[in-house]
């Protein structure tokens, strides 16, 4: 039982790993990352890449959204610019995926910079309004764009590679998804320890006061922008790295909202909030699907309805019942468990 | 040249069913403060109530039209006492977000009760199309547009002269002033989602008569957030005018472009709108005070 820790500065209330203990869980957390690809099968390993790359893309809405309360509804968007990106450079100027993946989310992020250029004047839902539109028009430039996207039809890419090794199956991806991923959760957790990821806080907690303490807001409301789109592009990167194809329904409407409903079901705010969120929510529809295979092939057509509502009702059930979402549920039990035999 | 008028026409016909639809976000906001992105699949849903009671039930389009308007009644009632009600006094951003969750049930149920495949609504028009002059406008559309202009009038006069609508327009300049008066708060809340269900059906009748009845329908309201922005977001009449501009512009780019690009038009002019004016034509500018 521990009642608490005992620190004597700052820093070491502020550090990322605040106990031994989280240390040598994190640890064990990274063996087994390491260890899983020899345990699973590739549909294991697929899902597992497939929460790799929402992970990393719900880490970012959640610096936009739920660190500096920008909502976004066009998401998707972004990583669509980021996969589109990777897909032309690495088939017309040959670059390798570790030119490609930084340069799609550096190009995500310059389109997240000009989508964020009316948080000059306007916020809040407005804001949100202003993201949809972005969604809409990136979504007719992928489709209208033909030199570029492909059109419709989209556009296929060659297998990431690296020393001559070409990274075509899940075994090989999921190690480059989870090394891609682990830093840039890192950075996202290290980022609200400095003065950026503060100011974020502050900007959503009450503007004009962080105004007031000398933030400037366009600023910072545009870093958070770039930020999140950069983690979106790398994320979609990665996307058409996986898929080997990039096509424009990929990146609808409806992804965005999946990983909108990804941080509040997770908890907006906390860097585990979108990590459990994705995981849960693209655990979701398997779940789901196994369940309506199990009502015989003629439940199959109810897939697709009944993963929307779902998806849905998760979405109103958690802000209605559980607002911070599946992270303060996860500190709740820690807390009980580290309290007991005491009640908190 | 010559097509530029008869275009102009029917967009502008179309606009009026828009300016309809953006009568219900309106509605909605103006007394509680509250964007409701689900507006669009209600009016989805109030097509479906037309296409269940008219074409399976096999009822008089007249009586159908009727237990529509009592079904969307309902479900708009039901919404706003379910999922907003307990939201009441939450920050923006979970209200906004509670509507999405919204829009994606109704959407998924839509598909699940009525399947996902193309209906066609029992056509209540006359089938001869309009001609003034040398134009020709489509009849569902011509006839959609006389009702949504009727529909929009009859709302005006509830708002102007019944005596719940003075207590809603109290509401919606000042909530607790209002209260104090003796106004019964929620149920103002209330009586503005049945309105918003109650235009967002006759809508929904229109938009099915006029293209195909399918789940994708409530994407349309999400080009009408175009029209309630440039119109501003509590004002009636900029509704009324944005719909008709909109539906204008969308027809022009539809003609001259591409059916593509009309598509994105209201997008193009929703971020526009929100760069130079974000509190639309007639809106309220929000003025922060500490």
């Amino acid at each position: 039982m521990s009642i608490g820790n005992f620190k004597e500065r700052y820093q070491s209330d502020e550090a990322i790993w605040r106990t031994p203990a989280s240390r040598v869980w994190f640890g064990v957390l990274l063996l087994a990352l390491a260890a899983f690809p020899f345990i699973g099968n590739s549909y294991h390993l697929f899902i597992a890449c497939l929460i790799g790359i929402n992970v990393i893309s719900a880490t970012g809405i959640n610096i936009l959204t739920g660190y500096t309360g920008l909502i976004s509804l066009g998401h998707a968007a972004f990583m669509g610019v980021g996969a589109y990106s990777v897909a032309y450079l690495s088939n017309h100027l040959g670059l390798p995926f570790y030119v490609c993946l930084p340069l799609g989310g550096l190009l995500a992020a310059a389109v997240g910079l000009v989508v964020g250029i009316p948080s000059l004047r306007i916020k809040g839902l407005y804001l949100a309004l202003a993201t949809i539109a972005a969604q809409f028009i990136l979504g007719f430039v992928f489709n209208e764009w033909e030199s570029v996207t492909g059109g419709g039809r989209g556009v296929s890419l060659a297998p990431a590679e690296i020393a001559g090794l070409k990274l075509s199956t899940e075994f090989e991806l999921y190690y480059l998804i989870v090394a891609i991923m682990i830093p840039m959760l890192l950075f996202a957790r290290n980022l609200f320890r400095t003065r950026i990821g503060r100011a974020f806080i502050a900007v959503r907690d009450r503007d004009i006061s962080a105004e007031v303490m000398g933030i400037n807001l366009l600023h910072y409301k545009l870093m958070s922008f770039a930020l999140s789109s950069f983690y979106a592009g790398v994320a979609g990167g990665l996307m058409a790295y996986f898929f080997k194809v990039v096509t424009p329904e990929q990146f609808s409407f409806g992804l965005s909202i999946f990983f909108l409903a990804a941080v509040v079901v997770g908890g907006m705010g906390t860097i585990l909030g979108g990590i459990v969120g994705a995981i849960f929510m693209t655990l979701v529809p398997e779940v789901l699907d196994a369940i309506i295979h199990a009502f015989g092939p003629g439940a199959i057509a109810l897939l697709s309805p009944a993963r929307e509502i779902v998806f849905g009702l998760l979405i109103v059930g958690f802000l209605i019942f559980e607002p911070r979402g599946l992270a303060e549920i996860w500190r709740r039990i820690k807390r009980a468990y580290e309290l007991w035999p005491f009640r908190n | 040249m010559e097509y530029f008028l008869e275009v102009s026409l029917v967009g502008l016909a179309v606009g009026g069913v828009y300016a309809l639809i953006a009568l219900g976000y309106v509605l909605v906001y103006k007394t509680t403060r509250v964007v409701n992105f689900a507006h669009g699949n209600i009016m989805m849903f109030g097509a479906y109530f037309f296409y269940t009671f008219a074409a399976l039930l096999g009822l008089h389009w007249a009586l159908a039209v009727v237990l529509t308007l009592v079904a969307s009644a309902a479900l708009g009632a039901g919404i706003e006492r379910v999922v907003l009600r307990p939201l009441l006094g939450r920050p923006a951003i979970s209200v906004v977000m509670v509507t999405v969750g919204l829009a994606a049930v109704l959407h998924g149920a839509a598909q699940m009760i009525w399947t996902p495949g193309d209906f066609f609504l029992p056509s209540i028009f006359p089938d001869a199309p309009i001609i003034i002059g040398e134009m020709f406008i489509p009849s569902n559309t011509g006839y959609g547009f006389l009702v949504a202009l009727a529909a929009i009038l009859i709302f005006l006069v509830l708002f102007r002269f019944t005596r719940s609508g003075v207590a809603m327009r109290a509401t919606a300049a000042d909530q607790v002033a209002a209260s104090s008066m003796g106004v019964n708060v929620p149920a103002m809340f209330r009586l503005a989602w049945i309105y918003a269900a109650l235009s967002a059906a006759i809508a929904g009748i229109v938009v099915g008569s006029i293209t195909t009845l399918n789940p994708t329908m409530g994407l349309i309201g999400l080009s009408v957030l175009a029209v309630v922005i440039l119109g501003g977001l509590d004002s009636i009449p900029g509704a009324i005018l944005a719909g008709l501009i909109i539906g204008w512009l969308e027809a022009l780019t539809g003609f001259y472009l591409g059916g593509a690009y009309k598509d994105v038009i209201p997008f193009v002019v929703l971020i526009v709108i929100l760069m130079i004016r974000p509190y639309g034509l007639f809106g309220t500018p929000e003025i922060e005070r500490l």
